[in-house]
């Protein structure tokens, strides 16, 4: 069943056209042709011979080339801790001793192919029954035969075909992510019956039909029918309302729910004593509708994002487990079990989960994960290293000093901004108007209730004028205003690849008046830099051979040249007397040509004053220099501008980088002033400046940010927008997400996010425009069912169509470029 | 005239069997995701039908 390789082509210097028939990659470094099929590397030419043998080619004539290349670090025996009981129990979803369950997160699912694939895994093993993917979520939920497949084959053999599933230390913590609340469309269902129903059976009421005695009792019918449809609204639907409005209460203040639900009971009293009296048919229309609107418009409002989550702490960076020596053997242990003095062995790439010191000679850590740095550093035996950091790599033996959850970076977690919730539904606008609109309402109807029962000496009126009071004038409608438009503008926010956590931060957002800037990772991109050869042009042998010599190296510098000469092919020609200066550069020996790549001195060449912008890499090829690579760091598109657009605007731009201060004079230039750019910030440092800014000079703050490093200033600030460039990459938690591509639009959310606030305004007026007229009725002891049926969604249609008109204008117009 | 409460018990009868079946579908998890489907429908049953028996869920 192993097909043969046939031919490994030394594609030498000319570029070829061959794209990888599984990854769509053009094929570069190696081609390896097979069944008249080219491959960019063996993990490609795996994956497809895996598909060829189950059976599964038609994975490439859905979407074309659309395959992954399996994760290179990869390493048998990595899923091994999914056997341990512990772990075992946590992870899945179901089991009944013979059939399990088990839902996964992959994070590299992204076309139609990979849900036919993943569709299909039965083919692989019999034992699997299933699998069924939720691609929103990027999800795919495998039921299977316990006895016969272990967790962990279940999980190298979806990773052997390039969707590794991402299982973090937080799904160990038995937190689950909350599911989608079914409960609430439960409820809509329910009141929108109940709604339909009372409409349907008020009918008659509306039109004054009949008045024989036979309609007598069918009108009496009726009346006790739509309690009957009511009450389910009342006690079932409307009991969120309930919830918050007592809650509030006992917090000692009013929230927008409690008028709504003073109004919802005594509507409900009044036509309770109307039916059972035989006065009247009630308003059990409005009562339904008005509940119906209400949580249709919450539910649009609280919408979420599926695959995009705001809340995640250092829990959903860390690995479940790590490699523990115990002798000779290596075990996978979960890191929650790790304990002092325990030696781990950590390969290429894998996170360090635990405060440790290092046993082996040399590594070399990148921490820009953690601090902000670019470069990664080298440590030295018996240095100590820090939970957070990733090994850039040969694999190193390293001794804990600490528990996890005891780590210096873990310690961020315990400051007291991670423990207060920054919504405050007390300060919402919505809220805020309210404060004043439910004691005038209230004293509208007390005033209107004394008049009818002191001054004309009718009670029956005087209890009616002033339930209807409160039923036309119920801030139900101040709640569809904001509701709605909240709801539409995260949709807008949505379609533009900016994500707010939820409508408050919308609200906070409009507040705005300082702008804060992560640098590393945020305003650059550190993995994509530009590389420029200048210099006497080199041949296709020698350009080879400075790559070939680069990618030995873990530095930085080397591996963004690597990246800068991915159109060149590398001769299968071997490397001999490899050398490597730590700070100065490497050199190597191809045959008889020696090749030099570092710094000016390594070279031997004039020093040239160092200019921050770029860093220069001399190349000398068997002794005679022949030019420089100019490697800088890209800025992101438009980034002048935009902060140009923001101090234009009256914001203050401030720069904290966890990162030498490089660059300094360009940055200054952009933000205007020296004095605002801080560097060598560690995490903590950021977190309390943000807290300065707010508690000294009374600042509303926005941290844009995208690491860990960033994630205790990004939950200190008023709004933390975590900037990535693949939505469905980790980013810490966080009020908003946003697309890096659109991060030049900042301005243009902030302004949408204050428009949205005047529309809620104005669409309140409209409403106010309905209540009073309907007020105008009640105070008489007029207002008729039929009246308070057409008023109701008569006021809704037009805020939710002014709001909706409204604020899809300001989007186009605000978003245009 | 006594149809006409034959007629109202009929209706909101059928009125409830849809709710049922509203919240029997919510329950079932067809609101869970609405995008897979919609891709999902498009695909060509594959040459080889082994095992088309074991499509189902548990829940």
């Amino acid at each position: 069943m192993e097909q043969e390789i046939n031919t490994i082509i030394p594609a030498a210097g000319k570029p070829t056209e061959n794209t990888c028939y599984h990854c769509g990659e053009a094929c570069r470094e190696e081609t390896i042709s097979a069944d008249e099929h080219s491959f960019c590397c063996k993990g490609c030419y795996h994956v497809y011979d895996l598909l060829k043998v189950s059976e599964l080619c038609d994975y490439y004539i859905i979407d074309g080339s659309a395959g992954i290349s399996p994760d290179k670090s990869f390493f048998k025996g990595k899923f091994d801790y999914l056997d341990l009981p512990d772990v075992h129990a946590k992870i899945l979803e179901f089991t009944d001793g013979h059939l399990s369950q088990v839902s996964w997160y992959i994070p590299k699912m992204h076309c139609s192919s990979c849900i036919w694939l993943l569709e299909q895994l039965y083919k692989f093993n019999p034992a699997i029954r299933s699998s069924v993917v939720n691609f929103p979520e990027k999800k795919v939920r495998i039921t299977f035969e316990a006895e016969k497949v272990k967790l962990s084959e279940l999980a190298t053999l979806v990773s052997s075909i390039g969707y590794e599933p991402y299982i973090s230390l937080n799904d160990i913590a038995g937190e689950q992510v909350k599911k989608w609340n079914r409960k609430r469309l439960y409820k809509i269902g329910i009141a929108g019956f109940c709604f339909g129903n009372v409409m349907m059976l008020s009918f008659p009421e509306y039109f004054h039909l009949g008045k024989d005695a036979f309609d007598e009792s069918l009108r009496a019918t009726f009346g006790w029918l739509n309690l009957a449809l009511a009450i389910p609204v009342l006690l079932y639907c409307a009991s969120d309302f309930f919830k918050s409005a007592w809650a509030a209460l006992k917090g000692k203040y009013l929230n927008i729910d409690a008028p709504i639900v003073i109004a919802l009971v005594s509507i409900f009293s009044l036509s309770l004593y109307q039916i059972i009296s035989g006065t009247g048919s009630g308003y059990f229309d409005s009562l339904t509708g008005a509940v119906f609107f209400m949580l249709t418009g919450r539910f649009f409002q609280d919408k979420t994002y599926a695959g995009i989550s705001f809340d995640r702490d250092y829990r959903s960076y860390f690995p479940v487990a790590v490699s523990v020596l115990t002798g000779k053997a290596e075990v996978r242990t979960p890191v929650t079990d790790l304990n002092a003095a325990d030696i781990i062995l950590v390969r290429n790439s894998e996170l360090i989960p635990a405060d440790s010191v290092l046993l082996s000679a040399e590594a070399l850590i990148d921490y820009s994960f953690v601090s902000g740095e670019a470069e990664p550093v080298r440590r030295k035996k018996g240095d100590t290293i820090y939970a957070g950091g990733k090994q850039a790599g040969p694999a190193i033996e390293l001794k804990i000093m600490r528990k996890v959850s005891q780590s210096y970076l873990t310690q961020l977690w315990n400051n007291e901004s991670f423990n207060k919730p920054k919504e405050d539904q007390n300060q919402m606008l919505a809220a805020r108007i309210n404060r004043y609109f439910s004691v005038i309402v209230l004293i509208i109807a007390s005033l209107t209730f004394a008049v009818w029962f002191f001054i004309f000496k009718n009670p029956e009126t005087a209890f009616r004028a002033f339930t209807t009071c409160l039923l036309v004038a119920c801030p139900c409608g101040l709640l569809f205003s904001s509701t709605f438009t909240n709801g539409n503008l995260m949709a807008l926010f949505g379609k533009n690849q900016c994500y707010p956590k939820n409508a408050d931060a919308i609200e906070r957002l409009s507040k705005i008046d300082t702008v804060v800037f992560d640098k590393t990772g945020t305003i650059t991109r550190p993995e994509d830099a530009e590389v420029a050869f200048i210099g006497t042009k080199m041949t296709d042998l020698q350009m080879s051979m400075v790559k070939k010599l680069a990618t030995q190296s873990a530095h930085p510098l080397s591996r963004l040249i690597v990246k800068g000469l991915a159109e060149v092919h590398t001769e299968q020609q071997n490397i001999s007397e490899y050398k490597e200066a730590s700070g100065s550069g490497i050199e190597g020996s191809f045959g008889n040509h020696t090749i030099k790549l570092g710094s000016a001195d390594w070279v031997g060449e004039q020093k040239i004053e160092n200019d921050h912008r770029f860093s220069r890499v001399y190349v000398s090829i068997d002794g005679v220099c022949s030019g420089y690579f100019m490697v800088s760091i890209k800025y992101r598109k438009n980034l002048s501008q935009t902060i140009e657009k923001l101090r234009d605007h009256g914001f203050k731009t401030y720069l904290l980088s966890g990162d030498k201060p490089t660059d300094q004079d360009y940055l200054a230039q952009i933000f205007g002033t020296y004095a605002h750019l801080y560097f060598k910030q560690k995490p903590e440092d950021k977190l309390a400046f943000i807290a300065a800014l707010q508690q000294k000079k009374h600042r509303n703050v926005l941290m844009v940010g995208d690491g860990l490093n960033d994630a205790g200033a990004l939950q200190q600030s008023n709004v933390g927008v975590a900037v990535s460039d693949d939505i469905n990459n980790f980013t810490p938690s966080c009020d908003m997400i946003i697309d890096g591509k659109q991060l030049s639009h900042l301005p243009a959310f902030i302004n949408l996010a204050r428009r949205g606030q005047k529309i809620i305004k104005a669409s309140f007026a409209i409403s106010l425009i309905y209540n009073v007229g309907g007020l105008f009725f009640a105070i008489g002891g007029q207002l008729s069912p039929v009246l308070a049926a057409i008023l109701m969604p008569v006021s809704l249609i037009s805020i939710v169509g002014f709001t909706t008109i409204a604020s899809n204008l300001s989007a186009s117009r605000i978003l245009k470029n | 005239m006594s149809a006409m409460f034959v007629m109202i018990i009929a209706s909101l009868a059928i009125a409830l069997a849809f709710l049922g079946a509203f919240i029997w579908s919510v329950r079932k998890g067809h609101y869970d995701d609405d995008y897979t489907p919609s891709i999902r429908i498009l695909f060509d049953d594959t040459t080889s039908d082994a095992s088309k028996n074991n499509t189902k869920d548990i829940h």
